[in-house]
């Protein structure tokens, strides 16, 4: 089992995390071509070497952290916090 | 009963002895009675009444005697009260334990299977992907001959019941191996100040120490007192570190743990694993070198003593310098005539021979030697797995004729003791010493500079591995090596291939003592050095842990609503549903579908999920993950939405309200309620973070009930005495805050599942019972039921409506779905729009249409996941849920058939599960029952 810096919880279980795919994807405008659509879909690289990738920490903070994994070793070079806090509508 | 063995072989008092003489034990072994002392192994005890041999060999059936006389030892499985391949020389005799032999039949002393060996021409490697594949009618009888002869002992099929326990560490350094290394480092560790746990395989700790003399007894006494006063280490014995995962998540399983269970799983992360496993003896391929009799000097000198057993008479001792000297002492103590035979400058060994035991040992030249014990020493074995589950790669070193293993790269493994290299017992401490405190720096994350560990040598020791006749390389699964050669000839000469063709290191030892042999015949067979050849990749688990412990105990949490104790109270039958327990029925679903219809009922429905939604960008939101129009809906407005993936394909469906102008009530299907809230996080956390939208998860916060049929209002009117219920005023697909019974902050929604008029109430989780009592004590004069989610379900499949997951799969678009007329592709952005406008235009290439589908027959219900099938025969659908409707007093159907066969009023064909097949119509809609919902709308 991983174990993965969370920039709010600090470092926790793997187990308490979500993978959320890859990140950093240039996503196809949604009015281009089917076919361009689902390349971008189903087709990733998933190569031997650093990915970036988001996790969400279910059983955390409940934030969606951004992290840089070897794909061969899992070796975690660096953890991005999540995105800025967003703003909020009336409670 | 007969009177037990005497214990012939038994000497008087060892110093390191561990048995408990002042008491005995009695067990059986194959029938027969024998005696033991506390302490004792099984191997032990039987070898202390002049027992040879301990199993069969599984391919040839020869007889096999012990080797080390630990828990390595591949000779001694045995089958101990009805669980097989227990590990005889490790497992301390019981008192009336019965122990049986494995492989053999009706003992490993008198083998009927031995016959088999006189087809080992058919049993070389690969024999059974050769012999036993054709022809293929006879693949059944093949299989049980295999079957019979499969290594290892019989499962118990009736076993069962015991305890498996798991448990959670926290300790900041974890020392794998109690020998006087790791034992020296866990001390220098907890020293530092760090928390340590000391693991070790065998019962005490101690290693080698153990059966050494009185410089090594005198060590062992101090380090256990050490240990014993040490505050920060925890011991376990008959426990092994197993695995070495991901970022030193490492694994542990203890075989006899304290208190009721059977054995326990340790699971933890320590900051530094420290592996100190010391080395392993290694066998030398000659021929008759797996005969009972040939033993490894390590096990001779355990069995004398730990366990003060005399193991024969006249001894011939093969061993390199320096090792022989301490078992030849040894072996003279106990009485035993000693012939010393130098491995690196004498005459090579050629065979040992005789009938069932050593009788004889030949040497080069022809010299003949007579004996009962031949003990060899002809070098070491490191076990380096955990070091190589971390990453570090394996290099043979010739000079000391083994493979050393560096360290692994990153900062949390550590190693010490023999594996690393070789020294005096001061060295050896000094180097142990310190990497102990190095682990106890880094656990403790401490800035101060890195501790020195001095370097230990490796000693040079000729290269022996395969004498000139060939013998057994594993013992455990009988491959020899000519075998490995004959499978090389083959074109196995990768060492990986070569090993699963040959099964060579693949048995219940995992190849401790037979892999580098292994690698060593291969190596001569195809010309290469040992180096050239290299090792198979080590991966968890390090020894065989037994399925129950990784199970652990069974714990299987669940979640109840606010009114499971009434549930309970009145005789609900309660099923599963993803994480809830909810009321199936309260026994008579059929009945409360009637009443539903004619009258009124009430059913359970918090495990709904309920998301409140607050912004002014909660509509965007909407519009974005639903794949209808959101805006324009009114305040006190409801709609029916679903959700779609970037796929194209449903996921979650259910309704949202409008509370007021920037609040929303969001609802999901109860098993999707935690994927419907990650979706959603991820749109407003990740994707449009930009979007002002506060997002609670309700799921818990309100306790909901749906109070269903066409007597619904006039029950709801007594307990929302201050909501106007009139159709005009609360019409169909609306929302109405209000108060319920006396509660405040309650929401009803005029929505349902069961196509009936109907009202969901949704109440603070805590005021939940007491609205449901209410409701029930109003509806009493109109013989109100409550009902299950089967009756549910039998209403929701008459009146058609599809529940995700069950009637739509992974390729279900919202238009396969029935859902078409909700799809709005004129909004700017939408989940999956790319994949929803090929479907509007693509209607006859997806792969399934949902269809509602009676049987000709009305008295048929064909069962759910039951074939569509097309005039060829072929499978071109399935029915995904059906009942027999009491409404219609017929069988109704939902199911997905290719586009061709959907067309309304068509007839197709259902293969019903006992192989017939029957014609059912495809009706118009999805609806069985009142498909003009004016039931809903009343």
């Amino acid at each position: 089992m991983l174990a993965l810096d969370c920039p709010n919880c600090g470092r926790r279980n793997g187990l308490e995390f979500a993978y959320s795919g890859e990140a950093g994807l240039d996503e196809p405008s949604s009015g281009g071509d089917i076919a361009e659509w689902r390349r971008s879909l189903y087709f990733h690289r998933n190569g031997a070497e650093w990915t970036r990738e988001r996790w969400l920490h279910v059983a955390g903070c409940g934030r969606f952290i951004e992290l840089e994994r070897h794909r061969t070793t899992n070796e975690i070079r660096a953890t991005i916090g999540p995105p800025p806090e967003r703003r909020t509508g009336p409670t | 009963m007969s009177a037990p063995r005497p214990a012939s072989h038994r000497l008087d008092p060892q110093p390191g002895e561990v048995i408990g003489r002042s008491a005995r034990l009695a067990f059986e072994w194959d029938g027969r009675q024998y005696a033991a002392h506390p302490g004792d192994t099984i191997a032990s005890a039987l070898a202390a009444a002049g027992e040879r041999v301990f199993s069969r060999s599984f391919k040839y059936h020869r007889p096999r005697g012990i080797l080390t006389a630990d828990v390595h030892d591949p000779n001694c499985f045995v089958e101990v009260d009805g669980e097989p391949n227990v590990r005889g020389a490790h497992l301390r005799v019981g008192d009336g334990m019965r122990v049986r032999s494995q492989n053999a039949w009706p003992s490993a002393r008198h083998d009927f299977k031995r016959i088999v060996a006189l087809t080992a021409p058919f049993t070389g490697p690969g024999f059974y992907y050769k012999t036993f594949m054709s022809p293929r009618p006879l693949r059944p009888f093949y299989r049980e001959v295999l079957r019979r002869f499969s290594p290892g002992g019989r499962v118990d099929a009736g076993a069962g019941g015991e305890r498996f326990d798991k448990r959670f560490i926290f300790h900041d350094v974890v020392v794998a191996g109690g020998g006087p290394a790791g034992i020296a480092a866990a001390l220098a560790a907890a020293a530092a100040g760090a928390h340590v746990l000391l693991v070790d395989e065998q019962h005490e700790l101690g290693g080698h120490l153990r059966w050494g003399g009185p410089t090594e007894q005198r060590e062992l006494e101090r380090l256990r007192a050490d240990v014993a006063a040490a505050d920060r280490i925890e011991v376990l014995t008959d426990a092994v570190v197993f695995g070495r995962y991901d970022h030193n998540w490492i694994g542990i399983v203890e075989r006899s743990p304290s208190g009721r269970a059977r054995e326990r799983l340790l699971k933890g992360r320590p900051r530094v694993l420290v592996a100190a496993p010391g080395l392993i003896e290694r066998p030398y391929v000659f021929r008759g070198n797996d005969l009972p009799g040939v033993m490894l000097a390590t096990g001779v000198r355990r069995l004398i003593n730990l366990y003060a057993v005399r193991p024969g008479e006249r001894a011939v001792v093969f061993a390199a310098e320096p090792d022989g000297d301490a078992v030849a002492a040894d072996l003279e103590r106990a009485g035993l005539a000693v012939e010393l035979v130098n491995a690196g400058s004498g005459p090579a060994l050629r065979a040992a021979g005789g009938r069932g035991g050593v009788e004889w040992v030949e040497l080069q030249g022809g010299r003949r030697i007579r004996a009962d014990l031949l003990v060899t020493a002809v070098g070491w074995t490191a076990p380096t797995a955990l070091l190589n589950m971390a990453g570090a790669r394996p290099r043979f070193d010739a000079g000391a004729a083994r493979f050393v293993t560096g360290p692994p790269a990153g900062p949390d493994v550590l190693a010490t003791g023999g594996i690393v290299g070789e020294g005096s017992l001061e060295e050896l401490g000094a180097h142990a010493r310190a990497t102990g405190e190095e682990a106890a720096r880094r656990a403790l994350g401490r800035d101060s500079r890195p501790v020195a560990v001095s370097e230990l040598g490796l000693g040079a020791r000729p290269a022996l591995f395969l004498g000139p006749t060939d013998g057994v390389v594993d013992y455990h699964e009988d491959v020899l090596a000519k075998d490995i050669a004959a499978a090389a000839a083959e074109g196995y000469d990768s060492i990986e291939l070569n090993k699963r063709y040959t099964t060579a290191t693949m048995g219940l030892d995992q190849g401790k003592l037979s892999a580098v042999n292994a690698i060593a015949a291969l190596a001569a067979a195809t010309g290469r050095s040992l180096d050239e050849v290299g090792t198979t990749t080590w991966r968890p688990p390090y020894v065989p842990v037994s399925l129950g412990a990784l199970a652990g105990r069974r714990f299987v949490p669940f979640r109840v609503t606010p009114m499971h104790d009434w549930h309970e109270a009145h005789g609900a039958r309660f099923i599963r549903a993803g994480d809830w327990l909810r009321p199936d029925s309260y026994g008579d679903p059929q009945a409360e579908v009637a009443a539903v219809r004619a009258g009124v009922g009430l059913i359970d429905v918090s495990t709904l999920g309920k998301f409140d939604l607050r912004g002014p960008d909660v509509a965007r939101l909407l519009e974005h993950v639903y794949v209808n129009r959101w805006a324009g809906l009114a305040v006190g407005g409801v709609r029916y939405g679903a959700m779609v993936g970037e796929d194209g394909v449903v996921f979650d469906d259910g309704v949202t309200g409008r509370l007021d102008a920037a609040r929303y009530l969001m609802s999901s299907t109860s098993s999707g309620s935690e994927r419907v809230r990650r979706w959603l996080e991820w749109w407003l956390q990740v994707e449009r973070p930009e979007w002002q939208v506060t997002l609670t998860n309700a799921t818990d916060l309100y306790a909901a009930m749906n109070l269903a049929g066409p007597r619904s209002r006039e029950i709801l009117r007594r307990v929302a005495a201050d909501v106007d219920l009139s159709a005009e005023s609360f019409p169909y697909m609306a929302v109405r805050p209000g108060r319920l019974a006396g509660i405040d902050d309650c929401f009803m929604w005029r929505i349902g599942f069961t196509g009936e008029l109907s009202y969901e109430l949704y109440v603070p989780a805590g005021h939940g019972l007491r609205v449901w009592e209410a409701v029930m004590e109003a509806g009493r004069g109109a013989d109100i039921r409550p009902f299950g989610v089967e009756a549910q379900r039998i209403m929701r499949i008459e009146k058609g409506h599809a529940v995700v997951g069950q009637d739509t799969d992974a390729l279900t678009g919202p238009f396969a779905a029935g859902l078409g007329r909700l799809v709005r592709l004129d909004k700017d952005d939408t989940v999956g729009r790319p994949e929803l406008v090929w479907q509007a235009a693509h209607p006859d290439e997806l792969p399934y249409q949902l269809v509602a589908l009676q049987t000709v027959d009305p008295s048929i219900v064909p069962a759910e996941s039951c074939q569509v099938i097309d005039d060829d025969g072929r499978i071109a659908g399935r029915v995904t849920s059906s009942r027999r409707s009491p409404t219609l007093n017929r069988s109704v159907a939902l199911a997905l058939v290719t586009p061709s066969l959907a067309a309304a009023g068509g007839i197709v064909q259902v293969r019903l599960s006992d192989g017939r097949i029957v014609d059912a119509r495809v009706l118009d809609g999805h609806a069985h029952v009142d498909p003009e919902g004016d039931r809903l709308r009343d």
